[in-house]
């Protein structure tokens, strides 16, 4: 015997204990999906016998077949269930999970069980238990369909059982192994003349208007409602049908299909909303057409998923818990979504947004309510254009998301609720980025796992997740402008020699040994690391980024706070890097109107002022005051030899505070006006449609040079040297220029690989490694570090730990940027700043 | 780092003695934080000078002992602590005056036990709250007291003045008194204590304050600057040096008066603030509320008196405001029934969060002042739209009344985190915006004592839905 069951089904076992459900389970099921109350009754209780535990087992077992449902993953439920209160919570359990409830019945002699049972020591009760089992079976078995269960079958004797073969059906809706390209039209009502026009535009091939040739390879698919309202409605289903019947179209049911096939099947119908017109055309029909068209219609599937599951297509949208689901309640939401049962002005049913909600991973393409322009909506988008209102016909290019439509050539129906939004109507904001105001807590705190192109999982700590969540909330900028946050960056192996603690070379050898050849040394800036987002105008910025305060861009720093106090300040900055940008022609040759770079900003006193006064300068103080009076009081105990050696140790020690005081001094000056600032940007990082890390430094430094070159008051264009590391002439050559920047007090540079992004066999390598000047250090380490004993212990460092959280950093940044260049909703951008600031509270030793 | 004392008792070389360390020699210890050493740049009969000199090694301080995991005492390398005295000069002089502190002298007994001519040079001494509390704590003690105030940086006037001083400290004492008083001022001036951490601390305290601290006017400023960092422990040592003072409790009450009144005016404040609050919520028969922005508790104090609230749940941006709030109201010891009442959560008023649905009432006090303006909108539709609440108290101060601050410079804010503060008509504008945007009506309520002209210090927007 054969049983054919959904392959997303909750399978009830029912029979008296005795009657071999185990070992039915096992012969037929994986032992993961069988959910066995014996087992569960084990669980908490130690017993697998024990009656007691009977709810304490059942609720374990219903928790765990709720996690596998909600999973999507069959089970098999092994308990006697002869009860129909046993069944009834398991059928609610399938239904909630829009799974279907399937019966298996081992109806076996009530003798045959007793013989089983008394051959098994641990099963030790009367033999009353399972006579009332079986007499409870048989009295069940004529209404288990009317339960609840979709499919039942009876198993009736030991040889039927033994001869069962069980196959599993994907669900009618599942089309994940077609994978596209498609073409997703739009709600067509009719529209026969606009529909044809559609598919040539998209390059179908029409002959005697009937017959469709898609380009190469590609298919259409139907979202529904192809009746009612319009004025040629069987054309466009004869049409349909065809291209259905060749393999060239998919279709899914709408509302109005549906209640036109209930009306052709004789049904008593309102004749409501453009269902007379269907009628009208219809009685020039003859009954064969209706006849076929009736199978079609009632033929068709809910919904579909494609493509792996990356694609769903229903007429009125689809949720996540519901995706490739079958019940009725699925149905349902496919053909008329979810109201909230109020009704609007117009006296029209207010529906759910469920889209709004919307967070799953499958693209969800749909129609049902027209709208004047399709809009993305957390990866959903509704393609009704209201063709038959006067509006247009509308198709979405999968995976291309390109649209293409074709205006109606006239009104054919009038819209009880004007669906087209009069001009000065229209909101500043599209509907995503109003709901990006609002950000959800559940997006970004507890441990959180993301997903990035560069690698694979970035893990979140939930204590990192808590720290964050109290820097970006008190302190950080708008997240709708923070799209990318910088990671941190690795200094170089440290230094083998004497004297020094970091040194080119290890820089050089770590890029050669990861298999990159050229590398590009920029000079450091000592300032504080800025990113700047710059719009074309206040426009830009509004449809963009969903700004609607006027401004045109945004200066922050490493850790997401607005830059600036000063919003005039702020104000003039952004107008001088916007007007740079713009003569140096970047708007049109990245036709963009908006980017965002990554630089320093100089001085570094203009931000690390407080730092300066409450940790740099007073160390100095301290110091020029202290050892000078303790030189004094030695030198007069000199004639001591100890204390005269002593001296001489207190003179080198001054002599490096003095040193340390230059060497900070050295980044300070005092910001009056805007003219005092410097801004030295050093990637470019996005601009509309593409993150440029395809492009390689050169090109960054070249089209920044051309910026910078626009506004040299302002901006400075960083110095580089591009080092072949094959050559050790060209070695020698960029060793040599470090060496020059930090003998004039430079910080040093940064060596970074020519490829934006390089990866070696063992996964992505360093973006970028620092080499810092010997005398820039004594900031970092302490004005008397280069004193033997100090830089002896100091040499010891590991660097683990910084270069793992500077390539999860990296990958995160990056990722944040290309999730906004992919539109995608904003809190899947903010998740990942939002995860390079918890990373950023990580424990890593600040000075590498 | 240099702590010199001179006397021009004669013979001033009898300093040797009540030191017990040679002029001639140099005398060298090792400490956990670095070395010691103790020479004499002078030793005259007529003048004799000891140097104590302090050999901080920061380096070690960052990196900690070997195999020790967390990091060590300090947490820069770029550090102060090298070339100021701070509590590392306490230890050092521990170990190399350990004897006269206590009042011993081998071959000099009379003349450790008399009061001589000394006079102590400190280079340098970190003094934040200025030079007025060098003069408070030594003065008093019959110092004569110069003090000599250090730039920060020649090169930056404009970075202000910093924070150090040389100071000389000259007086007719006892060496032992001398000692002492440096062994316990010193890190009471510097203030950044990075090593005490024990309760031993205590003891250490007492002894070397025995005889002069309980009897100081400074005394609870010198306990609270001793031990910054142990709230706890400052109570403790605080209450047994009344005991040891005298054991009139009208002393321990005195000190409490003074607090008080000392921190009457933004008290009182406060007090009326949460009447006002809980007066509001009486009204509207609240029963599960919110107290958005708890911080340290003070509001959930009183919020869990109300026997009428049967939930009380108090949400903060900051962690550590929370463990603070959880130890002040002793979460861990309340009794089940109490703690079923309270919640405490970590959250945050910019993100959207359905813990806050359902509530009857969300206090917001004296919160929003501390959000940046652009981001209020994200505020407003967490709290009117997503967690809607049937009623809102909010709470900010009224800018106008900042004039009748003495204390505040004009044009100044109250709190330095203060991301703007509104006028009653700004704040009025706002609260009626929100309401008819979110379908809520809203009424002012004055808190504090109400000028006819500038209103009153606080105001207050009831939202009801």
């Amino acid at each position: 015997m054969n049983i054919t069951i959904p392959d997303l089904s909750l399978v009830v076992l029912i029979g008296p204990s005795g009657c071999g459900k185990s070992s039915f389970a096992r012969a037929h099921f994986k032992s993961t999906e069988v959910l066995s109350s014996d087992f569960c009754r084990g669980l908490v209780s130690d017993d697998e016998n024990s009656q007691e535990a009977t709810n304490d087992a059942f609720d374990v077992l219903h928790y765990i077949a709720r996690k596998r449902l909600t999973a999507g993953r069959l089970s098999v439920v092994d308990a006697t269930n002869v009860q129909p209160e046993a069944r009834k919570p398991l059928v609610a359990l399938a239904r909630e999970f829009h799974t279907l409830p399937v019966a298996i019945v081992l109806n076996l002699p009530e003798k045959l069980c007793q013989e089983r049972n008394q051959n098994r020591p641990d099963r030790q009760f009367g033999p009353h238990v399972v006579r009332n089992q079986s007499q409870q079976l048989r009295r069940s078995i004529r209404g288990l369909e009317r339960e609840g269960f979709r499919h039942v079958f009876v198993l009736s004797s030991p040889e039927e059982v033994s001869s069962v073969s069980i196959t599993r059906q994907p669900l009618w809706n599942n089309l994940k192994h077609e994978h596209g390209p498609f073409d997703i039209i739009g709600d067509v009502h009719g529209c026969y003349e606009e529909l044809t026009a559609l598919l040539s535009q998209l390059g179908y091939q029409i002959e005697d208007g009937l017959t469709v040739t898609p380009p190469d390879g590609r298919r259409a698919i139907f979202v529904g409602d192809l009746v009612d309202r319009g004025p040629r409605i069987p054309e466009v289903l004869r049409l349909v049908m065809k291209m259905v019947e060749d393999g060239t179209a998919f279709c899914v049911p709408g509302n109005h299909d549906m209640k036109l096939m209930r009306k052709l099947k004789g049904r008593d119908v309102q004749l409501t909303h453009g269902l007379a017109d269907s009628v009208e055309q219809f009685d020039k029909e003859t009954p064969e057409f209706k006849q076929t068209v009736i199978k079609f219609l009632d033929d068709l599937v809910s919904h579909y998923v494609f493509d792996d599951g990356k694609l769903v297509v229903a007429h009125a949208g689809m949720k996540e818990e519901m995706q490739g689901r079958g019940s009725g309640k699925v149905r349902d939401f496919a053909l008329y979504g979810e109201t909230t049962g109020e009704t609007d002005e117009y006296g029209l049913p207010v529906r759910y947004n469920w889209a709004a909600e919307y967070r799953g991973k499958a693209m969800v393409v749909y129609g049902h309510t027209p709208v004047a322009e399709p809009e993305w909506l957390n990866r959903t988008i509704n393609i009704d254009t209201g063709c038959v209102f006067g509006g247009k016909l509308t198709s979405l290019r999968y995976p291309e998301r390109e649209l293409t439509a074709v205006s109606a050539l006239r009104t054919y129906y009038q819209s009880a609720k004007p669906f087209l939004a009069p001009e000065e109507k229209a909101p500043a904001l599209t509907t995503q980025q109003q709901l990006d105001d609002l950000l959800d807590i559940e997006d970004v705190v507890g441990k959180r796992i993301i997903q990035t192109r560069l690698q694979r999982s970035i893990t979140i700590r939930e204590e990192n997740a808590i720290t964050a969540l109290e820097v970006m909330s008190r302190f950080a900028v708008n997240p709708k402008w923070l799209i990318y946050l910088p990671p941190t960056m690795s200094p170089c192996e440290t230094s083998k020699r004497h004297g020094l603690l970091e040194h080119p070379e290890e820089a050089f050898a770590y890029y050669l040994h990861e298999g990159v050849h050229k590398v590009v040394c920029q000079q450091k800036h000592m300032g504080s690391r800025a990113v700047v987002v710059v719009c074309r105008d206040v426009d830009a910025a509004r449809k963009r980024f969903g700004i609607i305060e006027g401004d045109v861009g945004v200066c922050y720093t490493r850790t997401g706070r607005r830059f600036f106090n000063d919003a005039p300040l702020e104000f003039e900055f952004l107008e001088k890097v916007r007007k740079a940008v713009e003569a140096a022609g970047i708007w049109d040759e990245l036709k963009t109107d908006w980017v965002c770079l990554d630089c320093e900003l100089m001085p570094w006193s203009a931000k690390a002022q407080e730092l300066l006064r409450q940790q740099y300068a007073p160390t100095g103080a301290a110091a020029r005051v202290s050892l000078p009076a303790a030189i004094t009081a030695l030198k007069a105990a000199a004639e001591n030899p100890e204390v005269a050696l002593l001296a001489e140790q207190y003179q080198q020690r001054n002599e490096a505070a003095n040193l340390y005081v230059e060497a900070y001094q050295r980044y300070c000056w005092t910001v009056h006006s805007l003219a005092d600032l410097k801004l030295a940007p050093f990637h470019l990082l996005a601009s509309e449609g593409a993150v440029h890390t395809a492009n390689d430094h050169l090109w960054h430094m070249e089209t920044l040079g051309r910026i910078c070159h626009a506004d040299p008051d302002l901006l400075l264009a960083t110095p580089f040297q591009v080092v072949d590391l094959t050559d050790k002439a060209e070695q020698e050559r960029g060793i040599k220029w470090w060496e020059e920047l930090t003998a004039s007090g430079g910080e040093g540079m940064v060596v970074k690989p020519l490829e934006f992004v390089a990866k070696s066999r063992k996964g992505l390598v360093q973006p970028a490694v620092k080499v810092r000047g010997q005398e820039y250090l004594r900031i970092i380490y302490g004005p008397e570090y280069t004193l033997p004993e100090n830089l002896l212990r100091l040499k010891s460092r590991g660097l683990g730990a910084k270069r793992s959280l500077a390539l999860r950093e990296f990958a995160l940044g990056l990722e944040a940027l290309e999730r906004f260049v992919h539109e995608e909703p904003l809190r899947r951008v903010h998740e990942c700043v939002f995860g390079v600031l918890a990373l950023e509270s990580e424990p890593v030793d600040p000075r590498l | 780092m240099l702590l010199t004392i001179t006397t021009t008792h004669q013979p001033a070389t009898d300093l040797g003695y009540l030191l017990h360390k040679n002029p001639a020699k140099l005398h060298s210890f090792e400490l956990s934080f670095g070395k010691a050493h103790v020479f004499y740049p002078e030793a005259s009969s007529n003048r004799c000078t000891v140097a104590l000199l302090l050999d901080v090694d920061p380096v070690g301080l960052v990196r900690g002992k070997r195999g020790q995991h967390e990091g060590g005492t300090l947490d820069q390398y770029v550090n102060d602590r090298p070339y100021v005295l701070s509590s590392f000069l306490s230890v050092a002089m521990g170990r190399a005056f350990g004897t006269a502190m206590s009042g011993r002298s081998k071959g000099r007994q009379e003349l450790a036990d008399q009061a001589i001519p000394l006079t102590a040079k400190l280079t340098v001494i970190g003094c934040r709250p200025g030079e007025a509390l060098i003069h408070e704590l030594f003065e008093p003690l019959g110092y004569t007291v110069t003090t000599e105030r250090h730039p920060l940086d020649e090169k930056f006037p404009e970075w202000g003045e910093g924070p150090y001083y040389s100071v000389i400290l000259s007086g007719m004492v006892r060496l032992q008194d001398l000692l002492n008083h440096l062994y316990v001022l010193v890190p009471v001036l510097d203030a950044e204590k990075h090593y005490w951490i024990g309760k031993d601390e205590v003891e250490k305290l007492l002894r070397k304050g025995e005889g002069w601290l309980a009897l100081h006017p400074h005394k609870e400023a010198i306990v609270k600057r001793y031990l910054p960092r142990q709230r706890q422990l400052a109570r403790e040592a605080l209450a047994r040096l009344t005991e040891e003072d005298n054991p009139d409790p009208d002393a321990t009450e005195q000190a409490h008066t003074e607090e008080e009144t000392r921190m009457e005016e933004p008290m009182r404040l406060w007090e009326q603030r949460m009447g006002a609050v809980v007066a509001v919520l009486r009204s509207t028969g609240a029963k599960r509320v919110l107290d958005l922005g708890c911080g340290e508790g003070k509001l959930l104090r009183s919020l869990l008196e109300e026997r009428s609230l049967t939930e009380i749940v108090g949400m903060d941006v900051s962690y550590r405001s929370l463990e603070i709030a959880s130890q002040r109201l002793k979460l861990d010891r309340m009794p089940t029934k109490q703690k079923e009442r309270l919640k405490l959560m970590h959250g945050s008023l910019m993100y959207r969060d359905k813990r806050l649905a359902g509530y009857d009432a969300a206090t917001v006090v004296e919160v929003i002042e501390h959000l940046d303006a652009p981001r209020l909108a994200a505020f407003e539709r967490v709290l009117f739209e997503a967690a809607r609440p049937k009623t809102i108290v909010v709470t900010t101060p009224n800018r106008e009344y900042n004039v009748k601050f003495e204390t505040l410079p004009a044009g100044q804010f109250r709190h330095k985190d203060h991301r703007f503060e509104w006028t009653r008509e700004q704040f009025q504008q706002w609260a009626s915006q929100i309401s008819g945007r979110f379908g809520y009506s809203v009424r002012f309520l004055p808190i504090g004592e109400e000028d006819p002209q500038l209103g009153a210090p606080t105001q207050m927007g009831v939202f009801s839905s």
